[in-house]
């Protein structure tokens, strides 16, 4: 009888300790994946976003995006509309935070509007598209669990569990390539059926300031709508030398102008 | 014309000062928006004259340029507008300012607009920007203000703003043919002011604002001629209207908690003729993405309270606004708003639907409708507009 319970504790503990082990690992990837990507400061990207419905039939936005690396909370961002026309101007600004919802402000140039909007909509397209606002803000470790699935030559594949219940997805699974900074070459995501929903490839890729990896092309295909959307960045700067200034409220109704 | 003198001074020092140096990179960038809509009211007008179609055009073409990275910039936009109600055809320079910005301040000299305020279906504490009140019925449509403005921003005390407003516009009313008028076809030039000085009566405005955590606040205080006119009437049933000289404190509050949003505003303003208290209280919640394609549904309540009883202007005495916000998310940005305002002290309701979309990617189609049901006959301003409910459908294409 003994035996068996000390067997079984045994066999318990290696596959704790296995699970464990996955565990760590995955978060240690995500981990090193951030570090490779520390140290950027701020950059401005203009970006295409090119929307195809399941027709084929295309419909399209452009956009500029300011980011600040902030370390002790998360990012800053600015985001602001310059086409459709009819929108042209319309600006976002948000606050991540690692842990918690973030702040997020909408200006609306028609009537230079200023609003406080809630963060809560994660799961929701971010205008139209087949992204989530969830799959455009900022990638903080705090905001996953980790575990470790396999390694394929350069590739770490690692599932990530979002930590907000808000979250539309289950889970994603997150392609890394270790020899290249630990950039990320694609990602899928399950639904709240644990579905697959959505594929992200990323291509294109640029190092800039021999340290950072930006994809030049987004691609997201969804497989149950069978829509897509594809992001196409122009040169992103990163000598801006953008500071807190630049994301303020008063800079977004100057941003949206 | 006195804004005249204003645009060609103000021409002057943009063209003496502020023109960009020739070794700066500098970036243009103009707009046009082409609009046509047509406006039918169901019902024969009350009062003589008043019309029953109102097809209409509308034009506004927008220019801006900036130099030194966007330091210093000048916008301009433009409206002009051709109506059947001879008060509805009229032209404005929403904006035409010199901007300067550096690290924390931003400095901006010329006319322009500037909004303050949380709450959807009243605005309380917006008080910078005349009215362009033949422009459209909720309000939002304002005139370019002469200012010289100056915004000061700090990461731990807040958002600083100070106005100096040199001239008041007044606000335009309808004409015999319009609706939403009086029995008396009001011209604008027959509202005179309180002050000597008239519309060059010298203007303060300062406003502080912040954020901590959930919590969005702003104080606010103006000082000058109130942009509303105050409506007196005498025992025979004449209109005595004027712009009062007022001193007007407000507070904006909202508090953003995960779906809902809580929203204040409140004025105490001060007049030699009137004193009053007024507040809007309300709540925001958004059901987002319930169909997994994006759809969302907000609901808004706001309770209306004003001090002034019947002589409010816009009659939300002792009103409770009920919406929803219902946006598709889709690619033309399809997007519905319901609202509906009843008078807690009387029968009086007003029922509006607006809804819009894109078409292409350079058009958009707006249709809205109000209907003014239950008109109280014993509503002061109200019931000269009971029988205004309109249907409009408006085209814009953009350039």
């Amino acid at each position: 009888m003994k035996k068996i319970i000390v067997l079984t504790l045994a066999t318990l503990s290696t596959v704790l300790l296995h699970a464990q082990s996955a565990e760590a690992r995955g978060l240690e990837i995500a981990k090193a994946a951030e570090q490779a990507d520390l140290g950027f400061g701020s950059s401005i990207v203009e970006l295409k976003m090119v929307l195809k419905n399941k027709n084929g039939q295309t419909s399209e936005r452009s956009l500029m995006t300011k980011t600040l690396e902030l370390t002790e909370d998360g990012d800053k961002s600015l985001i602001v509309f310059n086409s459709p026309k009819d929108v042209k101007g319309t600006s976002t600004l948000t606050f991540t935070h690692k842990i918690g919802s973030d702040d997020q402000w909408l200006f609306l140039p028609s009537i230079k509007r200023v609003k406080r909007i809630s963060s809560n909509n994660k799961s929701g397209p971010f205008v139209g598209s087949e992204f989530a606002y969830e799959d455009l803000s900022s990638q903080e470790v705090e905001k996953y669990t980790y575990k470790f699935l396999e390694e394929k030559g350069d590739l770490l594949i690692v599932e990530q569990d979002p930590v907000d219940p808000k979250s539309g997805y289950t889970r994603r699974v997150i392609t890394y390539n270790k020899n290249k900074g630990y950039r990320i070459e694609k990602a899928e995501f399950y639904d709240r059926k644990n579905a697959l929903l959505k594929t992200l490839t990323y291509s294109d890729y640029k190092l800039y300031k021999n340290k950072f990896w930006r994809a030049g092309t987004f691609h997201m295909v969804n497989h149950q709508s069978n829509k897509e959307t594809l992001l196409h960045f122009n040169n992103y700067n990163f000598d801006a030398n953008l500071t807190e200034d630049d994301f303020t409220q008063v800079a977004l109704q100057r941003a949206g102008k | 014309m006195n804004y005249y003198k204003i645009i060609t001074g103000l021409s002057f020092i943009f063209s003496l000062g502020f023109l960009p140096a020739q070794d700066n990179k500098a970036t243009h960038d103009f707009e046009l928006e082409l609009g046509t809509e047509y406006r039918y009211f169901t019902k024969t007008g009350q009062f003589s004259g008043q019309k029953e179609h109102f097809p209409s055009v509308s034009i506004q073409p927008e220019y801006s340029v900036d130099w030194k990275d966007g330091e210093e910039s000048i916008n301009a936009t433009a409206f002009f507008r051709l109506d059947v109600d001879d008060s509805r055809t009229h032209w404005d320079i929403r904006e035409l300012y010199y901007q300067k910005t550096k690290n924390n301040w931003e400095l901006n000299v010329g006319l322009k607009k500037v909004y303050w305020g949380v709450i959807e279906s009243n605005h309380l504490v917006d008080v910078i920007n005349q009215t362009d009140a033949v422009e459209s019925f909720d309000g939002e449509q304002k005139l370019g203000q002469p200012m010289v403005q100056f915004v000061l921003t700090t990461n731990s005390i807040g958002t600083f703003n100070f106005f100096y407003l040199p001239y008041h516009r007044k606000r335009t009313f309808p004409g015999e043919r319009g609706r939403f008028r009086f029995p008396i076809v009001i011209d604008q030039d027959d509202l005179a002011y309180e002050s000597s000085a008239e519309e060059w009566h010298q203007d303060f405005a300062f406003r502080w604002s912040h954020y901590f955590g959930a919590f969005d606040v702003g104080l606010s205080h103006f000082y000058g001629t109130g942009r509303e006119p105050l409506f007196m009437f005498d025992n025979t049933g004449n209109i005595n209207a004027f712009y009062p000289i007022i001193n007007q404190t407000g507070l904006d509050l909202q508090v953003t908690h995960n779906a809902f949003l809580w929203k204040l505003e409140s004025i105490y303003r001060d007049a030699d003729a009137q004193d009053f208290f007024a507040l809007a209280a309300g709540l925001e919640f958004t059901f987002s993405n319930i169909d997994g394609n994006g759809l969302d549904i907000g609901l808004l309540g706001e309770y209306l309270y004003d001090e002034r009883d019947e002589l409010a202007l816009n009659a939300l005495q002792n009103d409770l606004f009920f919406g929803s916000r219902i946006a598709f998310n889709d690619t033309q940005d399809t997007s519905i708003l319901l609202g509906g305002i009843t008078d807690l002290e009387s029968s009086s309701k007003i029922f509006s639907i607006e809804a819009s979309r894109r078409f292409g990617s350079n058009w958009t189609a707006e249709v809205e409708t109000r209907i003014f049901s239950d008109i109280d006959n014993n509503e002061f301003i109200l019931s000269n507009f009971r029988d205004d409910s309109f249907f409009r459908l408006s085209i814009f294409r953009y350039f």
